[in-house]
């Protein structure tokens, strides 16, 4: 219906050319009048041909009425009186029509005569109408209301049970159309018009459906939809209310266009799934621990060990998150192993490896449930066939409303344009290739250089760090004590550079050198991150040894205790030490807690600070030293920097890969994330608005979407590896965490099943985890993989087969199109040779 | 908003609801933005006019290359000088904004380029287009070898029925493939 092409035919007022138009177009509604025709000749009524000529003129007549009607309202008011007659009568006529369907129901040979002279009248008064209403109209829609219209009639004509069937499906048609109507590329007037006389068709004929009881229903059921229709708007009004930062991203669209907007507003995504991952551990794990476990102090694992309680509320130690803040819910030591806590008998450590287990499958179902949504909006984006249309028909961003990105715009779209006309000339022009391969392959060897130092120094640190650790950090200075987590920003900020200039080397498309880079920026933080999970994983090593050694001794200093006692009291009563004198392990867990979030902390500050001097600072210089310098800072060397959207998302997404590491041994971590990327949000938006300039390359961000999703779901896979590693296969602490005494932290699960369900339960899940079970299980599961795969691969080539079959018949309608052509001429031709030959 | 957000009754409201794209904030923004653009004595008229010289000053249209044509296609206004009502201000925001139809939006996309409103883009159009997005300096113009080749480029891969136009049909065909169509072709207040 939105096609110009049909607009113009609609145009054409005939009826009879109207009536085959929709009856083409609108099939179904065709369908349902020949099964209309057909059950009547089936059921046998004598109406028969009759009161189908019949039905056919009141159709017409309700068509012409509908359009009076119309063309009142859209074109003057001068033959209102004369038109509200001709619809009064109409209206009469229809009265009389329904009457006449129920005699003729009532099936006597005397209804059929009747109706006879009755078409004969309504036939007369057709023609009459159609004279009145040839003036001209302009409308597709009138097809639309003709449809209904039909059913109009039908409705009126007749109550059977089925006729009822069609009335709802006429209003539930009309009720599609109107929630249809906002997609229609009509001006606004057209629209209310028709939405307006749909309403009213409905309001009308909805009361009309359904009979006694049912009928109340019916009207509930409508009148209940409406409510709920009124209360989805009104939540979509609420929930986009509710989106934070709209006005912010939107400003920043206007200026930089989408890429840029595109960081921010997966910026905003990050914050929404943090922001639940954050309710999922505070809600389920720290409130409960914090609101019904035992208090601080009342047991070792929750209380400063003596020798630290003298510094333990320094803001130093408070700040390397050691002292108070190490025995606290922040961090997994804290947490105590009794089985329930509180009177809501919480189970909280089941609830704490139950979150844990949570926070990754949730990351996990997001993610890839926004790579599909991506997949599916992008639909084939690979496809190469339409480069130069794209290019000038969607290269335009209609976002930009600011001059100077505009300028920028039209610069790249300028060039795009000569560089695919050149490419399209010379597709195979390469001057000097043995100099540029020997070159990118100095560029990437340089690159691997770069990388292997990077992981070698971070290895080297580590260790460090450690021999410091068992000196005792006291001794030490702050750099010694913070260089790891310093070392790791500071690579990860001077790497970043050393690759762009390396990249120069290499003369690639901008849009390649872009994808090189960030391939290369990611395998340097993934480099360092693993680095610093192996350092980590010998630091748990040695902790574990240790903690051997601090176990024999408490052994031997409670048998001490104890035959210390027994002496005194022989009925044993409980020894009074304060807990913060017993001896305790080292507690690997806190460890590795404290060493994701000193790394996140220090990762902000040396974000921000680089925000601050990188881009505040310089735009700042460049600003006002502009006055008195030698030559233009603004347009010559320094000027002010661009927002870097690749980096700040490798940035982003790193961050929350160490986030989904270590939330398990430290569930303040999305707490501490949410803080950082909301005070990002604010921090960033402002510097970008104060003091970066559009830049030079306007890239569209789409294209990059799923590529971002594609590496956060790299980077969650390979976060959630060492997790589980560590949670499988290392034993947990005996004197700390919610998992002290077990074997192996997934105990927990084992322990509930056996103790809080029927014992038949248990049963059926030891058999159900039997490998004789799951082994098949798995197998199904793989081979269905296979098969979705294979079908999905087939469906491609179905694809492509049937792209090939396009051409080919475009090249055979092409082929006959000349042929036809030539033929006409041939048969001319042959046609005025015959009349030469007669003439002779 | 006070005074002019009540101009706006609740019906007309929850019908331009029904018929746009757009949301209650976005329309009542929308009406006063627009309100903010007519004169003081046309302030209570339903249907008042605003030129089109003074639609295009909007920041958000300012720097468009496309800002005189957009406002030709959504005027409904019969002496054809691109004004705009409230309600074609609204089909216009509604066929930008975020929630719209790929359908919608490349058919009105379609309409913006084809310059001499003929229902298809031909040379002339496509030229035109060309034009607009490379901008008003001269430097940067393409040369006419360059356009030339460049236009028959673009109608070697999306002329499919080869009459040396590209109707609505093949537009369509060409922009639900891009990926980067719906997200770019945006207009937010």
């Amino acid at each position: 219906m939105s096609t110009a092409g049909e607009q113009d035919a609609g145009l054409s007022l005939q009826e009879e050319h109207e009536s085959k138009t929709h009856r083409t177009k609108r099939r179904d509604g065709d369908r349902q009048k020949k099964k209309r025709r057909n059950e009547r000749r089936k059921g046998g009524t004598r109406a028969g041909e009759g009161e189908e000529d019949l039905q056919a003129v009141s159709e017409k007549r309700e068509r012409s009425k509908r359009k009076r009607a119309k063309s009142k309202q859209e074109t003057s008011r001068r033959e209102n009186n004369e038109e509200e007659e001709a619809q009064l009568t109409g209206v009469r006529e229809v009265e009389e029509n329904v009457d006449k369907g129920k005699k003729k129901q009532g099936s006597t040979k005397k209804g059929e005569k009747k109706e006879d002279g009755g078409k004969q009248l309504v036939k007369g008064k057709a023609r009459e109408v159609k004279k009145k209403n040839s003036e001209p109209e302009t409308s597709e829609e009138d097809d639309d209301e003709e449809e209904d219209n039909d059913k109009d009639v039908v409705r009126l004509e007749c109550l059977s049970p089925e006729e009822l069937e069609k009335l709802k499906e006429a209003v539930d048609e009309r009720k599609k159309l109107i929630q249809s109507l906002r997609g229609k590329p009509w001006a606004m007037k057209k629209k209310l018009v028709t939405l307006r006389e749909s309403q009213e068709f409905v309001e009308k004929y909805e009361g009309a459906l359904g009979k006694g009881k049912g009928r109340k229903l019916y009207a509930y059921k409508v009148l209940m939809t409406k409510k709920w229709m009124k209360f989805q708007r009104d939540f979509e009004n609420f929930k986009t209310a509710c989106i934070p930062w709209e006005m912010k991203i939107k400003e920043i669209e206007s200026h930089f266009g989408s890429s840029v907007a595109s960081y921010f507003l997966f910026l905003r995504w990050m914050y929404g799934i943090n922001m639940i991952l954050f309710g999922l551990t505070f809600g389920l794990v720290m409130v409960p621990e914090a609101l019904m476990g035992r208090p601080y102090g009342s047991m070792p694992r929750k209380t400063v060990p003596r020798a630290e309680e003298a510094s333990a509320m320094d803001f130093a130690v408070l700040w390397d998150f050691g002292g108070y803040a190490q025995y606290s819910v922040l961090f997994y030591g804290y947490y105590n192993n009794q089985r329930t806590v509180g009177w809501l008998k919480f189970r909280m450590p089941l609830s704490y490896f139950l979150v844990g287990v949570g926070t990754v499958a949730y990351s996990y179902m997001v993610v890839i449930r926004t790579m599909a949504r991506n997949a599916n909006e992008s639909g084939v984006g690979d496809d190469n066939s339409f480069n130069f249309s794209w290019k000038m028909f969607t290269s335009w961003d209609y976002l930009i409303g600011n001059a100077e990105t505009a300028d920028n715009k039209f610069a790249s779209i300028t060039t795009s344009f000569k560089e695919a006309i050149l490419e399209e000339q010379e597709s195979h022009k390469d001057d000097n290739i043995h100099l540029t391969r020997f070159l990118r392959v100095l560029a990437n060897f340089l690159v691997l250089c770069c990388l292997a130092g990077s992981g070698y120094l971070i290895y080297f640190v580590v260790r460090r760090s450690q021999k410091f650790a068992l000196d005792g950090l006291e001794n030490h200075t702050w750099w010694e004590r913070n260089e790891v987590n310093m070392v790791m920003s500071l690579l990860g900020m001077f790497c970043p550079m050393l690759f762009d200039v390396i990249s120069t080397l290499e003369n690639y498309h901008p849009r390649v050198a872009l994808q090189w880079q960030l391939g290369r920026i990611f395998a340097l933080f993934l480099g360092n991150l693993y680095t610093f999970i192996i350092a980590l994983m010998d630091e748990i090593n040695l902790k574990r040894k240790e903690e051997k050694i601090v176990k024999f001794n408490i052994t031997t200093w409670e048998a001490s205790l104890y035959n210390g006692t027994v002496s005194e009291n022989s009925t044993a009563s409980p020894v009074t030490i304060h807990p913060a004198d017993v001896p305790r392990g080292p507690c690997w867990e806190t460890m590795v807690g404290q060493e994701f979030v000193r790394l996140i902390i220090s990762d902000t500050m040396t974000t921000y600070i680089t925000l601050l001097i990188g881009d505040f600072l310089r735009a700042v210089l460049v600003r006002f030293l502009n006055y008195c310098w030698c030559w233009d800072l603004e347009a010559g060397f320094p000027s002010y920097s661009e927002f870097d959207v690749s980096g700040n998302v490798l940035g982003l997404i790193f961050n929350q890969g160490m986030i989904w590491m270590g939330s398990f041994y430290a569930p303040c971590l999305p707490a501490l994330n949410v803080i950082r990327l909301h005070v990002s949000m604010y921090l960033q938006c402002w510097a970008v608005m104060c003091c970066n300039v559009p830049q030079e390359r306007v890239f569209k961000a789409s294209g990059s979407n799923n590529f971002y999703m594609a590496m956060l779901l790299v980077i969650l896979f390979l976060s959630t590896l060492p997790a589980i590693y560590t949670i499988v296969s290392i034993p947990p602490s005996f004197d700390c965490g919610p998992f002290s005494g077990k074997n192996r932290m997934f105990d927990v699960i084992h322990e509930t099943l056996e103790s809080d369900f029927p014992p038949w339960f248990s049963k059926v899940f030891s058999y159900a985890s039997n490998p004789g079970l799951v082994l098949p299980f798995i197998l199904l599961m793989v081979l269905a993989i296979y098969y979705l795969q294979s079908t999905s691969k087939s469906y491609r080539e179905a694809n492509v087969e049937l792209k090939k079959k396009l051409q080919m018949a475009r090249m055979t309608a092409q082929e006959q199109q000349r042929n036809n052509n030539a033929s006409v001429q041939d048969q001319e031709s042959g046609s005025l040779n015959s009349n030469i030959n007669k003439e002779y | 908003m006070g005074t002019t957000a009540s101009q706006l009754s609740k019906e007309s409201l929850s019908e331009y609801q029904e018929l746009t794209f757009l949301t209650k904030q976005e329309i009542l923004l929308a009406h006063k933005r627009f309100t903010e653009l007519l004169e003081k004595h046309e302030k209570d008229q339903i249907d008042a006019r605003v030129p089109m010289g003074k639609i295009i000053t909007l920041p958000e249209l300012k720097s468009n290359p496309f800002k005189e044509r957009i406002c030709r296609v959504f005027s409904t206004s019969e002496q054809k000088d691109g004004s705009l009502t409230f309600e074609d201000f609204l089909d216009l925001l509604s066929a930008f904004s975020d929630s719209a139809t790929l359908e919608i939006k490349s058919h009105y996309a379609f309409r913006i380029f084809d310059f001499d409103d003929d229902g298809t883009l031909d040379c002339a159009d496509l030229e035109k287009l060309v034009n607009c997005l490379t901008g008003e300096t001269n430097d940067a113009k393409l040369s006419s070898t360059e356009m030339k080749q460049l236009i028959s480029n673009i109608l070697e891969e999306s002329d499919i029925d080869k009459d040396g136009t590209v109707n609505l049909s093949e537009f369509q065909h060409v922009i639900s493939r891009s990926p980067d169509f719906v997200s770019s072709f945006k207009i937010v207040l």
